[in-house]
C-alpha cells in the first residue's frame, strides 16, 4: 500500500486476504444464495457466514443485519424505512446539520411526502449536544438520525447519549457509522440505536458491499421491493463475492483494530500536532479528544482546498478537501459552515485521512512538502495579501 | 479532470503578483462560491503594458487568471474588452463543465481593471479597495439539497426539488424557507427551533 495515501475517507485498499476470501465467487462459484441446489446453498452459506461475521464486528445478531450496496443506501434505508414505517405514529425527524449528504437528502425526500424535519446544529469542533437533540423532540418525531463520527472533521459525537434520551420517549434512532465502523470499536447494544450503517471499503473491504443493523422487533420498510432476499428488506440478487469480501474485512478489523489504532494515533497526532507549527494560520478541525484515530483534518487559512490537493497530488500524496471547488457543486462544506467557519475559511479545508501502513516517512514527507505548497498558494491570494495589509497598518 | 494546459498554467501561473503602481485594479468573485480575483492593470499609450493577478481559488481558477494575463498583455484596452470567457476556455482546451464559472470569473476581472482605469482617467471617484464588483454569488451558485445549479434569474427557487430558499441572515447563504435552522451553518432561523 501507497506510504502517501491519506484518503482513508474516500477508500481504504482492499486487504489482500479480502480478496482472497472473494476470488472463488468471481470464479469458480457462482451459483445463486436463493437457488435450492448445491451452487446455490453453497453460496448461501458464504452470504450467511459473512453476517455473521459483520453482526460481529458491532454486537449485533446476525439477522439484525441487512446488506446493503453502498453506505448511501444503507442510509437512505435507515432514514426513509424507518421513518415511514412509523408515520402512522408522527411524521417528524430530526437530524444534526453535519449529516452526510444521504441522510440529508433522504430527509428532504421525506418532506416531499408531508414528513417535517429539524436539523440540530453543532458546535465548533462539530460536536452534537445531546441537549439540543432533546429539545428538538416534537410528541410528533418518530426518528432521530445522527452520525456516530464525522468524515470532514473526525468528531465522534455522543450517540449513546442521544440514544438514552430518546429511548423513554419511543422515539428511533438510526446513527450512520460509515466513517467509524472498523476503527473504533463500536457495540450496538451499548450504543442503545435501533439502526446502524456502515460500508465495507471504509475498513479495506470492497466498495459495492455494506450494510445496514436494524434492531430486531423494529419496524422498516424496504426500499427495493423484490424477493425475499435480506428477510424482504432489500429485493435483489446477493452480490455475493462482495459481501464475502465485507464479511472477511469485519473479521480482520475486529481481530487487528485495536492495533490499528495504536499505529494510527501517534501518527495522526504528529500531524496534528506539527501542521499547526509549521504553517501559520492553519487550524485544527473538529474534536482533539473524541476524535477517529485515523483522521487529522485542518483548515489552511487565506488558501482554498482544491490548489492544496493537486500540488499534493504532483507530489505523490493524496488527500480529500471539503471546499467548493473540489465539490461538483461548488459549495463550500456545510459540515464546516455549521460549525461556524466562515466560507473564507472553510475553503481551505484538508483532510489527512490515515491507513494501515501508514509510515512515519509518509507523515515526514507530507511535513516536508506541505508547507511550500501552503506558501506558494498564499503568494498568488488577494486574501492573504489583504491580510497582511491590514496587519501591516 | 483537467486538460494538460489548464494544469501547466496552474502549477507555473505566469504574471501572478501585485502592481503597487497599478493604473487600474477590478476585483470579482467572493470566497462564497470558492474563487475570488483581483487584476491590475498598467496602460502605457492606450496598451496594456503590464498585468498582474492575485487568485483565491482552485486549479480552474488559478489556470484562467493566469491565461487572461497572459491573452491580455500588450492588447489596446478594445482589444482586451473583447476578450470572452469562452476564448479563455477555450485557450486552454476546454475546463470542466461545473468549473466554466470561473472562467467568467477571469475575463471580469480583466474587464473591471479596464473599467476602473478608465473611471480614474474620467476623473471619476475610485471604489474602495476590496469591494468586488459583479458576478456576484452571494445567494451561493447550487441548490443545498440537490447540487443542481440554480436559475440564475431565480435564485430562490429549486426546479429540481421544488424547494423554496430564503437567505441566512447569520451566513448568507440560501437554506429552505421556513427552516427552523439553516442548513448551511446550523444557526437558528428565528421562529421555532
Amino acid at each position: 500500500m501507497s506510504s502517501t495515501y491519506f484518503d482513508h475517507i474516500a477508500a481504504t485498499p482492499v486487504r489482500p486476504e479480502v480478496f482472497e476470501a472473494m476470488r472463488p465467487y468471481l470464479t469458480g462459484s457462482y451459483g445463486n444464495p436463493q437457488s435450492l441446489h448445491a451452487a446455490g446453498r453453497e453460496a448461501s452459506e458464504a452470504v450467511d457466514a459473512a453476517r455473521e461475521e459483520v453482526a460481529a464486528l458491532i454486537g449485533a445478531a446476525a439477522s439484525e443485519i441487512t446488506f446493503t450496496a453502498t453506505g448511501s443506501e444503507a442510509n437512505n434505508l435507515a432514514v426513509k424505512g424507518l421513518a415511514t414505517g412509523q408515520q402512522a405514529r408522527g411524521k417528524h425527524v430530526v437530524v444534526s446539520a453535519i449529516e452526510h449528504s444521504s441522510v440529508l437528502n433522504s430527509v428532504k425526500a421525506l418532506e416531499r411526502s408531508g414528513f417535517s424535519s429539524t436539523l440540530v446544529p453543532v458546535d465548533r469542533e462539530g460536536r452534537i449536544d445531546p441537549a439540543d437533540v432533546e429539545k428538538a423532540l416534537t410528541k410528533d418525531t418518530v426518528l432521530v438520525s445522527v452520525m456516530l463520527a464525522n468524515s470532514e472533521v473526525g468528531t465522534i459525537e455522543p450517540v449513546a447519549e442521544i440514544a438514552a434520551l430518546c429511548r423513554p420517549r419511543n422515539v428511533l434512532v438510526h446513527t450512520d457509522a460509515v466513517a467509524a465502523v472498523g476503527s473504533i470499536p463500536i457495540d450496538v447494544r451499548a450504543l442503545g440505536v435501533d439502526a446502524l450503517s456502515l460500508a465495507g471499503d471504509q475498513f479495506y473491504g470492497p466498495k459495492g458491499a455494506a450494510a445496514l443493523y436494524v434492531r430486531k422487533g423494529v419496524r422498516i420498510l424496504p426500499l427495493i421491493d423484490g424477493g425475499i432476499q435480506e428477510g424482504g428488506r432489500r429485493g435483489g440478487t446477493e452480490n455475493v463475492p462482495g459481501l464475502v469480501g465485507l464479511g472477511k474485512a469485519a473479521a480482520l478489523a475486529r481481530a487487528e483494530r485495536d492495533a490499528r489504532t495504536a499505529a494510527l494515533v501517534p501518527l495522526r497526532d504528529r500531524l496534528l500536532d506539527e501542521l499547526p507549527r509549521r504553517i501559520p494560520h492553519v487550524l485544527v478541525t473538529g474534536s482533539r479528544t473524541a476524535r477517529l484515530p485515523h483522521h487529522a483534518s485542518f483548515c489552511v487559512e487565506f488558501v482554498e482546498g482544491e490548489g492544496m490537493l493537486l500540488f499534493l497530488d504532483m507530489k505523490g500524496i493524496a488527500v480529500s478537501s471539503g471546499s467548493a471547488c473540489t465539490s461538483k457543486s461548488l459549495k463550500a462544506s456545510h459540515v464546516l459552515l455549521a460549525m461556524g467557519y466562515d466560507h473564507a475559511v472553510a475553503q481551505g479545508s484538508l483532510v489527512f485521512s490515515l491507513i494501515e501502513g501508514t509510515a512515519a516517512a509518509g507523515i515526514g514527507l507530507v511535513l516536508e512538502a506541505f508547507p511550500p505548497i501552503v506558501e506558494r498558494l498564499r503568494a498568488m491570494s488577494p486574501l492573504y495579501t489583504e491580510f497582511l495589509k491590514q496587519r501591516g497598518s | 479532470m483537467y486538460s494538460e494546459k489548464v494544469m501547466d498554467h496552474f502549477a507555473n501561473p505566469r504574471n501572478v503578483g501585485v502592481l503597487a503602481d497599478a493604473d487600474g485594479v477590478g476585483q470579482v468573485g467572493n470566497p462564497v462560491c470558492g474563487d475570488m480575483m483581483t487584476f491590475y492593470v498598467k496602460v502605457e499609450a492606450g496598451r496594456l503594458k503590464d498585468v498582474k493577478f492575485q487568485t483565491f481559488g482552485c486549479g480552474a481558477a488559478i489556470a484562467v487568471s493566469s491565461m487572461v494575463s497572459e491573452m491580455a498583455k500588450g492588447k489596446t484596452l478594445d482589444e482586451a474588452m473583447a476578450i470572452t470567457n469562452e476564448l479563455v476556455a477555450e485557450e486552454l482546451g476546454g475546463l470542466p463543465k461545473n468549473k466554466m464559472h470561473c472562467s467568467n470569473l477571469g475575463a471580469d476581472a480583466l474587464h473591471e481593471a479596464i473599467k476602473n482605469y478608465r473611471d480614474r482617467q474620467a476623473g471619476q471617484a475610485v471604489p474602495a479597495a476590496g469591494a468586488p464588483a459583479g458576478h456576484e454569488h452571494e445567494e451561493g451558485c447550487a441548490c443545498p439539497y440537490c447540487d443542481t445549479a440554480l436559475d440564475e434569474h431565480n435564485k430562490a427557487f429549486c426546479r429540481a426539488c421544488k424547494v423554496e430558499f430564503e437567505e441566512c441572515p447569520a451566513c448568507g447563504g440560501i437554506t429552505k424557507k421556513g427552516d427552523p435552522v439553516c442548513i448551511q451553518c446550523g444557526r437558528p432561523l428565528g421562529g421555532k427551533g
